[in-house]
């Protein structure tokens, strides 16, 4: 933990928790290995008993659940694209880009291209799990609280279901469950990782899309993952949210993405609203202050009435 | 990234995930919006009541301080209505939070409801009172209650709100005042009513004013205040504020014979004095139930504005490219 440790700092991990404090742990979800099989969404809907909700067709492509949601913590998105061969990026320059890229094929990193530039892109969704968490400030109770392993869960017992974090966060992660009132969402599977289990969504991956560890570690293998796609010829392959310096402070499940992040529902530059606290305060200050001295001055001069 | 990729795949309108939002729209209820309006009600009854009894208006003083304490009555059942029951409410008083506005906000209610309920209560006893520490923490809180909920809005994700957050406050303040001076203007006698309809037209303009600032300023993100059911709220705000403050102005100077030039005075020359005042007085209430109907539907504008801001992902994806900020628009982003 030394060392990197201050990357990786959140306001309240590991200061509060002293000797207890455990790693901090996280994913690194690899879309360009996922397979859009939905065994996370299932493996995490079982284990940690999320209800059933929506059993129509959405018509967008093989996705049916949508997006993430009190129900569901992990989401599988489908996105079909057609694009002129090549295009996407990597555009074969000259033949070495094209053996790099031939390599990339025979070795099953490329699973999801056909010859006429149809390609889809898959990707796991779930929690960022943020350093700097929205919903964790707005929540007006200390039912959200950052874990001993740096993560972020909400207090069922605690909830109110007053809403706030479901404005408060970038990404649209929470929600409120209709029948109760509360907000769910992701846990990172706090049960099992107190029992030194991995989360079951990254357990039940069969591709390791999505992987489970130290965040730290997390962080170089991802680097080295990314490198590696870009060399053989993915140029459009990037990292999403693991910059500590992004404006949430970094996130503790960042992504392996093939396209912009609004495709995949993502936000492109998501900012943490208690950065910009300060100006809300103020303003608020100023104009209650503007309040009494308005109402005040008209009070003022001749008395008439 | 070659050049190439660039010229082959243009991207025009920018799209998210099968056109979902990126952030999620409140969950609030229609509870939200009212709780604005009488939390706004209560915190500039409080001031203007405060500033009535320090004043030496008794009349004006007391029934203030009545809409102060109707407005702090109402908040917390209204928020209990939210949340669905009242345990719900209390949970938020285990901690204090700085970093949740919503938390803040429900320490100043509730100090803010303490302060009043015992300034309006030695106000009624006490015809004569001339003011205290009660009044000043009333005052004092009260002017956060109608501002915090502002703070509430923009201190989130949706585009539309949190890019708001320099002039927010500002308009709720105005429009809180303007219910303030509203309520008062309903419930005082006529001639005891002066201060609060100067207010009112002040209020009513300012808002106005403010409101136009702000949306000149978040340039396309103004979009969602100025269009759909919101837009309906706002058109409706404004027409009410601005009718309300007419209806103030013209019945304001008829009240004293001195000032028999007004227009007002002019169009009923003619009439017997008893018509007159009858008039007066028809036209001093319906301006008071004007700004009270125009600051409802204000709250009810921005409320919905941040479901429309949240439901169109493109105002997401724009912002945070820096489109915005580009184009010399809207956007300060930390």
């Amino acid at each position: 933990m030394a060392g990197r440790v201050l990357d990786l700092e959140t306001p309240a991990w590991p200061d509060t928790y002293g000797e207890e404090a455990r790693p901090r742990v996280g994913f690194f979800t690899d879309t360009s290995v996922c397979i859009g099989c939905k065994a996370c969404e299932v493996a995490c809907k079982e284990w940690n008993k999320v209800p059933s909700d929506n059993q129509g067709f959405s018509g967008e492509s093989y996705d049916n659940s949508g997006e993430l949601g009190a129900n569901r913590w992990r989401h599988v998105a489908f996105i079909e694209q057609k694009l002129p061969v090549g295009v996407e990026g990597g555009a074969p320059d000259d033949l070495v880009a094209e053996a790099a890229r031939q390599n990339l094929v025979e070795e099953g990193l490329d699973p999801h291209r056909d010859d006429d530039g149809f390609r889809w892109l898959m990707s796991s969704d779930v929690c960022k799990h943020c350093t700097e968490a929205g919903c964790l400030d707005a929540c007006p109770t200390g039912s959200l609280f950052r874990t001993e392993f740096g993560t972020v869960v909400v207090q069922e017992d605690i909830c109110n279901g007053c809403g706030y974090c479901v404005v408060s966060c970038p990404f649209g992660v929470l929600d409120q469950r209709e029948d109760d009132g509360r907000v769910w969402k992701c846990t990172l599977c706090y049960d099992r990782l107190q029992g030194d289990m991995e989360p079951a969504c990254a357990q039940a991956c069969p591709t390791d899309s999505i992987q489970f560890g130290e965040l730290d570690e997390l962080r170089e293998r991802a680097a080295e993952r990314v490198e590696k796609l870009r060399e053989r010829g993915r140029g459009e392959a990037r990292l999403y949210g693991e910059d500590p310096d992004n404006g949430v402070g970094g996130f503790g499940a960042f992504f392996l993405l093939l396209d912009e992040p609004e495709t995949y529902r993502l936000p492109p530059d998501p900012v943490v609203p208690t950065r910009f606290a300060g100006s809300v305060w103020r303003a608020a200050g100023a104009a209650a202050v503007t309040m009494v001295a308005g109402i005040a001055a008209g009070f003022l001069g001749r008395r008439r009435g | 990234m070659s050049p190439r990729e660039k010229t082959l795949v243009p991207r025009e309108k920018p799209t998210s995930y099968y056109g979902r939002p990126i952030v999620k729209p409140p969950v609030w209820k229609p509870e939200i919006p009212f709780y604005f309006f009488f939390g706004g009600l209560a915190g500039a009854s409080a001031v203007l009541a405060a500033a009535a009894t320090f004043a030496g208006r008794p009349a004006l003083a007391r029934r203030a301080w009545g809409g102060a304490f109707v407005g702090v009555t109402v908040s917390p059942l209204l928020l209990i209505s939210d949340l669905g029951k009242p345990s719900r409410f209390l949970n938020m008083l285990r901690v204090f939070k700085v970093t949740s506005p919503m938390n803040v906000g429900a320490w100043i209610l509730l100090a803010n409801g303490g302060a009043t309920s015992l300034a309006a209560g030695l106000n009624l006893l006490d015809e004569d009172r001339r003011g205290g520490v009660p009044e000043v923490l009333a005052a004092a809180l009260g002017a956060p209650l109608a501002t915090y909920t502002a703070a509430l809005v923009t201190h989130s994700a949706i585009p539309a709100w949190s890019e708001a957050r320099a002039e927010m406050p500002f308009v709720f303040a105005a429009s809180a005042t303007a219910s303030a001076a509203g309520a008062a203007i309903l419930t005082v006698p006529a001639d005891e009513a002066e201060p609060a309809r100067r207010l009112g037209i002040a209020a009513a303009l300012a808002e106005e004013a403010i409101t136009a600032l702000l949306h000149r300023r978040l340039g396309p993100l103004a979009e969602s205040y100025e269009k759909g059911t919101a837009g309906r709220f706002q058109k409706a705000a404004r027409a009410c504020a601005l009718a309300g403050a007419l209806a103030f102005a013209a019945g304001d100077d008829a009240f004293h014979p001195e000032h028999r030039r007004s227009s007002f005075y002019e169009l009923f020359r003619g009439k017997d004095e008893r018509r007159r005042a009858k008039l007066r007085n028809a036209l001093s209430m319906s301006g008071g139930a004007l700004l009270l109907a125009g600051s409802v539907c204000k709250r009810w504008s921005v409320f919905k504005a941040g479901f429309q801001s949240a439901e169109d992902p493109a105002q997401t994806i724009r912002l945070q490219h820096g489109e915005m900020a580009k184009a010399g628009l809207a956007v300060s982003r930390p």
